[in-house]
């Protein structure tokens, strides 16, 4: 429950309304190592506290990285902070994305909207240690060319040639070549072997359901799909019982969670 | 372990050493119309003569003919009031040079001895325990609180009309969880108290006071006393197939049915003896310090599952569905143990009287009629 102090390093406006701040450790303790997939409690004083997934390099434990979307008082305020502004940290929690499967396996990663921000630590382990995996590929859908993040990286990990990476955005706009529509689709142009997949999903409760779905028809196996749960996290530590869903605590439970064990839950109307 | 048969002196004698010990004595005591978990100074705050009587959606107290000291059962307030408080301060927050300054609240050094605990409070904190204690992240202030109270348990002697703990198995006997036992006898000739000690800290408490050994015919008085109250139990849970019933029944009209009848008014999960939930807040001072409260609260509110923009359970059958099968199905996966132990709090204190036990009879009787 004890928050550390950390100082804004870095601030980069991706959206209208989304942001990527780089925090800094304010005190003289370790640096916060964490795994792809896992989130921070981050507190803004005076205002209040709220969960963010880290969006930075596991292997840059120095700097934490968080891309913070402007959806209420707490993410308004973070989004607001100035380089050089305080703020509490704590963490890190949850499960984490399975980034050291096998040798040899495919890897597919499929984000929606601000899920690539969680999937970008996962991302960076895949790159970095590229020949573990056979092939990586990627589907990223936004709602508009507008709302991408990250568009410097986007570019470079499009060109890369050992990378699959598709990007399709539900409205077109006269500024977009390419894509439209949902990710689904995409999945036809992507080169695994479904038994040898593990996929990791990540965005809307629904797109994580209709990907998921899609993926087991192609027989990916249920166990190796992941996805990432999204409640109302106060603790973080599951005691608090506001993100419970059926059995889990998605704070302890999860995030990451493996499709086949939340199958059931998801779509629940109000679970 | 060491059994005596103590006389209302002796029991006087057991809550004056609990005070020398250094002990902050809590036990019932009659205050605003019930009779509520309250300090005790002496045997004297002891609801003396006093009983209450239950039923779905009312509570009173009422004198009897004796001095009985036990003869009621559970108030509206449970041992979590004081192990896991409704309100506490985490932290305080400053601004120092070098950033925010985050200072944990000193624990209270409070050492608390639990007097007249019944069974199924006792049976409330084991779960409660499993929820605090076994976690990576145990809490603090809950560990601390547990590892350094003393408890005196009671035998119910009377089964209240809301009562169901027989049928939950934890209770009306106390079997675990406690340091002292009572089991109050009264008769036209005697009153005494059959107290057995269940740790080395119990039996060296018992060894310091005045009363004599107790014989096999107690021990028979005793079982007697518990076995009446078993079957004087006011509800019974059909408790076979439960957690399965719950996790299945998630479709069931009996949510809607409910919905119409419940206020979501949140009064079960606080009068409830293992509901856990809470929740935080940070609050500013005028000369810039924060203080982050953690306090109780419950799956009944709107805004307990607000995630940006709307609400996961916005339903009232919703929310009584997530508590009555978290309660009674998931506490299962997620501690190996039910949620409920059959105190009949939550339907005592429902201001419209909505019965846990009637509702399980419900849609178990929907489930048969289905299948």
């Amino acid at each position: 429950m004890m928050l550390r102090p950390f100082t804004v390093k870095s601030k980069l406006a991706e959206t209208s309304d989304t942001v990527t701040l780089g925090f800094a450790a304010a005190d003289e303790g370790p640096a916060t190592r964490f795994e792809p997939g896992q989130f921070m409690m981050v507190y803004v004083f005076g205002v209040g506290e709220v969960p963010l997934s880290i969006s930075g390099d596991p292997s840059e434990p120095e700097v934490l990285v968080h891309t913070v979307r402007d959806v209420g008082a707490v993410t308004g305020a973070i989004c607001s902070l100035r380089i050089g502004d305080s703020v509490g940290i704590r963490g890190p929690y949850g499960t984490s994305w399975p980034v050291e499967p096998t040798p040899g396996r495919d890897v597919v990663l499929v984000a929606g909207g601000i899920g690539l921000a969680p999937l970008r630590p996962a991302l960076y382990h895949l790159l970095a240690n590229r020949s573990r995996y056979d092939s990586v590929s990627v589907v990223y859908g936004s709602r508009t060319s507008a709302d991408l993040l990250y568009r410097e990286e986007l570019a470079g990990w499009r060109s890369r040639p050992d990378v699959d990476f598709n990007i399709t955005v539900d409205r077109d706009s006269p500024d977009w070549v390419g894509d439209v529509g949902m990710v689904t689709p995409l999945l036809d142009r992507l080169r695994f072997i479904p038994s040898n997949t593990t996929a990791i999903v990540c965005g809307p409760e629904i797109m994580m359901r209709v990907v998921a779905k899609d993926l087991i028809e192609r027989d990916v196996h249920p166990d190796d799909i992941y996805v990432s749960l999204e409640r109302n996290f106060k603790c973080g530590i599951g005691f608090c019982g506001h993100c419970q869903i059926g059995p889990k605590f998605a704070c302890k439970d999860g995030p990451v969670a493996v499709y086949s064990s939340v199958a059931d839950l998801l779509g629940q109307e109000e679970l | 372990m060491a059994t005596k048969v103590l006389g209302p002196s002796g029991l006087r004698s057991l809550i004056d050493l609990l005070h020398a010990g250094g002990y902050t004595v809590i036990g019932p005591t009659v205050a605003d119309g019930t009779i509520v978990y309250g300090s005790i100074a002496s045997i004297d705050d002891l609801p003396i003569g006093w009983t209450d009587t239950q039923e779905a959606g009312s509570y009173g107290i009422e004198r009897r003919e004796d001095d009985s000291f036990f003869a009621y059962n559970v108030g509206p307030r449970s041992l979590r009031h004081y192990l896991f408080p409704p309100r506490q301060t985490l932290l305080t927050i400053e601004h120092a040079e070098t950033g925010l300054r985050f200072c944990q609240e000193p624990p209270d050094n409070i050492r608390y001895a639990f007097v007249g605990v019944r069974a199924c409070e006792l049976a409330a904190v084991a779960i409660q325990d499993a929820v605090f204690l076994d976690s990576p992240h145990a809490d603090p202030n809950y560990a601390r609180a547990r590892e350094h109270s003393f408890t005196i348990g009671v035998n119910c002697a009377v089964a209240g009309g809301t009562c169901f703990c027989a049928s939950m198995g934890k209770g009306p006997s106390c079997t675990a969880g406690y340091d002292l036992v009572v089991t109050e006898v009264i008769e036209e000739s005697h009153h005494e108290f059959v107290v057995e000690a269940g740790t080395e800290d119990g039996a060296d408490l018992l060894g310091r006071v005045e009363g004599r050994q107790a014989t096999d015919q107690d021990a028979g008085v005793v079982d007697a006393i518990v076995k009446e109250t078993a079957r004087n139990m006011g509800r019974a849970m059909p408790t076979h197939g439960l957690r399965d019933l719950m996790v299945e029944g998630f479709d069931s009209p009996t949510w809607d049915s409910v919905a119409q009848r419940c206020l979501s008014c949140t009064s079960c999960t606080l009068v409830c003896p293992t509901c856990f939930c809470s929740t935080m807040s940070d609050t500013t001072d005028l000369v810039g310090t924060a203080r982050r409260e953690r306090t109780w609260d419950s799956c009944f509110s709107l805004e307990f599952t607000y995630l940006h923009g709307h609400s996961v359970r916005s339903s009232t059958g919703a929310r009584y569905r997530q508590w009555i099968t978290h309660k009674l199905g998931w506490w299962h996966d997620q501690f190996g143990i039910s949620g409920c132990v059959g105190c009949g709090r939550c339907i005592t204190w429902c201001p419209v009287g909505i019965d846990i036990t009637e509702e399980v009879a419900k849609l178990a009787g929907r489930a048969e009629a289905i299948a």
